[in-house]
């Protein structure tokens, strides 16, 4: 019974930790910062039927907007006599006769007009004068063309040293100095967005070298430093889209006598480590060594194909080949493609491409067609098992064999049609962190994420996901899908979520 | 009559006797065969069904957004027995449809051939256009093919699950993506009501 109290009292101090280190506490978000060129200010949104709304009185008196009930359950907001029309009760609203859909409709509560927060990016940007971008994951809405680079961290850690990677998208450069116990890294920028800061450095924290960090307002990272830090040694690296700082981190004395109380803490019982150690699980950041990637069809099987010529083949090499050297230069890892030319390849060669060559994990790009031209918007889709698969790979043992010698060890069977079963959760999660960085960048499908029988994916014995990049059948997304200016968002977008994949499960 | 003639007619008699054997096994072969693959498939009907008549079938169509599929009660032709309701439902689906219903199934597809096996799985063979004028596109494929498999497993309780074939031959895919090589139970998920 105590066993099962403690055991009941942990889960529950885990998910503690973990809905507070996500932020996603339903009720309570914290307020969405609005950042321009000459201020920063908080706006508070409020959490209803588990969506989040923002009132419309709130971004009427921070963007002169003037709101206005009409007959017929509409709702006009005006700003310089441009005019957002909202359908009340209903998700939908329109801008000088465009629509545009939200993920809720408007509501009244307390005599307030309250809007979800997608109409910042959806609506409210269609109008105003300055570019407005709302950055969802860190609570941030840009104004004007600020530079707010992405902050994404990674620690790896060797031995009783370790190593932490800052990258800044898009590039911005910043200088790295120690002051007492602070390491700060202050970037030339008009501000930053840090992303998930506190999962990757688990394992700086477990050793004693880094204890916790913050944004010191308003361009300046800082690092806490641990009582085993001892000196750093600062490496750059430009690319054209972003800069990476490599921090090279070696503790104060030889650590070989007090390895316990990091491996303690690792554990997740607290030595005195604020902030970190209960989110720590294990010490070096998982790695992700080689990924593959699969342009969908080729040769004789040119795939969907748009109204005008624009082929699947075409577009998944092309978006392929760009985001092998996008991975190469950015995260240093080995790429694998399942054809680099217009050829035919079998679906089971491009799976045993990824599985042969150890991928860590298998991304394969198609583009879309549909019945109905109107469709548009990209999905991520897992692989599906019809359920007496699933339960006859689950059930399948290890096996002890004999080994030369005269011993035995145990062997893993996988059996290659069902390769994937072991994988799925890593594969759902990680097509919810591409759907993530997708989000604001390039159209979404009604429903982004599904699950199907997709033959590719299914011997797949690594994380695995089948991205449909958008519809060729849509006139206008043929265009974007041919043209590079889709094509490098697009990449870009992927790039940054295979990074904080890789974060996510160094943290696990 | 020498020796040696004698040896001549005895080998061409011999022969002889060979070919016919085997001409009358392959014919029996033959004849039995059609009767094992339609075993619990059709039987011949004791008294022919009324020429018109009709029963109800939930068919399946593509949804107005174009994600999903859309059930439609229809008129389809009665057939007699599990496996020819199955080949009348089956070429009901495939039939062309009038707007504002869209069909998931490419334009041309037929019917080559439908059985059914003792584990409730129905064998559906269509022709090549199932695979040569699809869209290619991945929603679309899943839409095909679960036309087909729900419009089976929804109106006959016999049949479990579904294959689809293409020009005689099990495919990996209809168009690149979803996995034909295995028989598909129902999935309403994908499907209105």
């Amino acid at each position: 019974m105590r066993a099962v109290l403690r055991r009941t009292a942990l889960a529950f101090a885990l998910s503690l930790a973990f809905l507070s280190a996500s932020g996603t506490i339903l009720g309570q978000q914290p307020p969405l910062t609005v950042l321009s060129s000459n201020a920063r200010r908080a706006i508070a949104t409020t959490t209803v039927n588990e969506q989040e709304y923002v009132g419309l009185d709130d971004l009427a008196g921070m963007f002169q907007l003037t709101v206005r009930e009409e007959a017929l359950g509409m709702l006009a907001v005006t700003y310089k006599g441009k005019t957002i029309l909202l359908t009340l009760d209903q998700p939908l609203g329109s801008v000088g006769g465009r629509v545009i859909s939200l993920p809720a409709p408007t509501i009244r509560s307390n005599r307030r007009w309250l809007v979800p927060v997608d109409f910042i990016g959806r609506a409210l940007a269609l109008v105003y004068d300055a570019k407005i971008t709302l950055r969802r994951p860190s609570r941030l809405v840009i104004v004007g063309d600020l530079r707010v680079p992405r902050v994404q961290m990674r620690y790896d850690a060797a031995g009783a040293a370790g190593r932490l990677t800052i990258d800044a998208t898009p590039r911005a450069a910043s200088t790295i100095t120690q002051d007492g116990d602070q390491l700060l890294v202050k970037f030339d920028a008009d501000a930053v967005d840090l992303v998930n800061p506190s999962a990757p450095l688990a394992g700086a924290a477990a050793q004693g070298l880094i204890q916790s960090v913050r944004v010191a307002e308003p361009v300046t990272v800082a690092f806490t430093t641990g009582p085993r830090f001892g000196a750093f040694k600062v490496s750059s690296q430009v690319s054209d889209t972003s800069m990476r700082q490599t921090i090279d981190i070696s503790p104060a004395t030889p650590s070989s006598p007090a390895l316990s109380e990091p491996v303690d803490a690792a554990r997740g019982e607290s030595k005195g480590l604020p902030g970190l150690s209960s989110l720590a699980s294990g010490g070096a950041a998982a790695m992700i060594r080689t990924i593959a990637i699969d342009p969908g069809h080729g040769g004789d099987d040119e795939g969907a194909r748009g109204a005008d010529g624009t082929k699947e083949k075409d577009v998944t090499l092309a978006v392929a080949r760009k985001l092998k050297a996008a991975l190469e230069s950015k995260l240093g890892v080995r790429v694998l493609m399942t054809r680099d030319e217009d050829k035919s390849v079998a679906i089971n060669d491009r799976t045993a491409v990824a599985n042969n060559g150890k991928a860590d994990v298998f991304i394969s790009l198609h583009a879309n067609a549909s019945w109905r031209p109107a469709l548009s918007g990209a999905t991520i889709s897992t692989a599906r098992f019809e359920h007496q698969a699933e339960q006859a790979a689950r059930s399948l043992a290890p096996e002890l064999v004999p080994a030369i010698g005269g011993a035995a060890r145990t062997i893993e069977f996988v059996p290659w049609d069902v390769a994937q079963i072991p994988h799925l959760e890593q594969s759902a999660a990680l097509a919810r962190v591409i759907e993530e960085q997708l989000h604001d960048r390039v159209p979404l499908a009604m429903t982004p994420i599904d699950a199907a029988p997709l033959r590719v994916l299914e011997p797949a014995n690594m994380p695995a996901v089948l991205i449909e990049m958008g519809y060729l059948t849509n006139a206008s997304q043929e265009k974007q899908l041919a043209g590079a200016d889709f094509q490098n968002t697009f990449v870009q977008a992927l790039v940054d979520a295979v990074m904080k994949f890789r974060d996510a499960m160094g943290a696990r | 009559m020498t020796r040696g003639r004698v040896l001549a007619i005895a080998v061409a008699v011999a022969a002889a006797a060979i070919v016919v054997t085997a001409i009358v096994t392959v014919a029996v072969r033959r004849r039995a065969a059609p009767r094992q693959a339609t075993a619990g498939a059709t039987t011949a009907p004791a008294v022919a069904p009324a020429p018109g008549r009709k029963i109800k079938a939930r068919l399946y169509y593509v949804s107005l957004d174009g994600t999903k599929l859309t059930a439609v009660d229809r008129e389809v032709a009665y057939g007699d027995g599990t496996a020819a309701q199955a080949r009348e439902i089956v070429n009901a689906q495939l039939a062309p449809i009038a707007a504002p219903l869209v069909s998931a199934i490419p334009p041309g597809t037929t019917l080559r051939a439908l059985y059914l096996n003792d584990k409730g799985e129905a064998y559906v063979d269509l022709s090549r256009d199932a695979a040569m004028a699809h869209t290619g596109g991945t929603r679309d494929e899943l839409l095909t093919i679960y036309s087909i498999v729900n419009a089976l497993t929804s109106n006959l309780p016999a049949v479990t699950s579904v294959q689809i074939l293409v020009d005689g031959k099990e495919v990996d895919t209809l168009a690149g993506h979803i996995d034909l090589r295995k028989p598909l139970e129902k999935n309403l998920a994908i499907s209105d009501p």
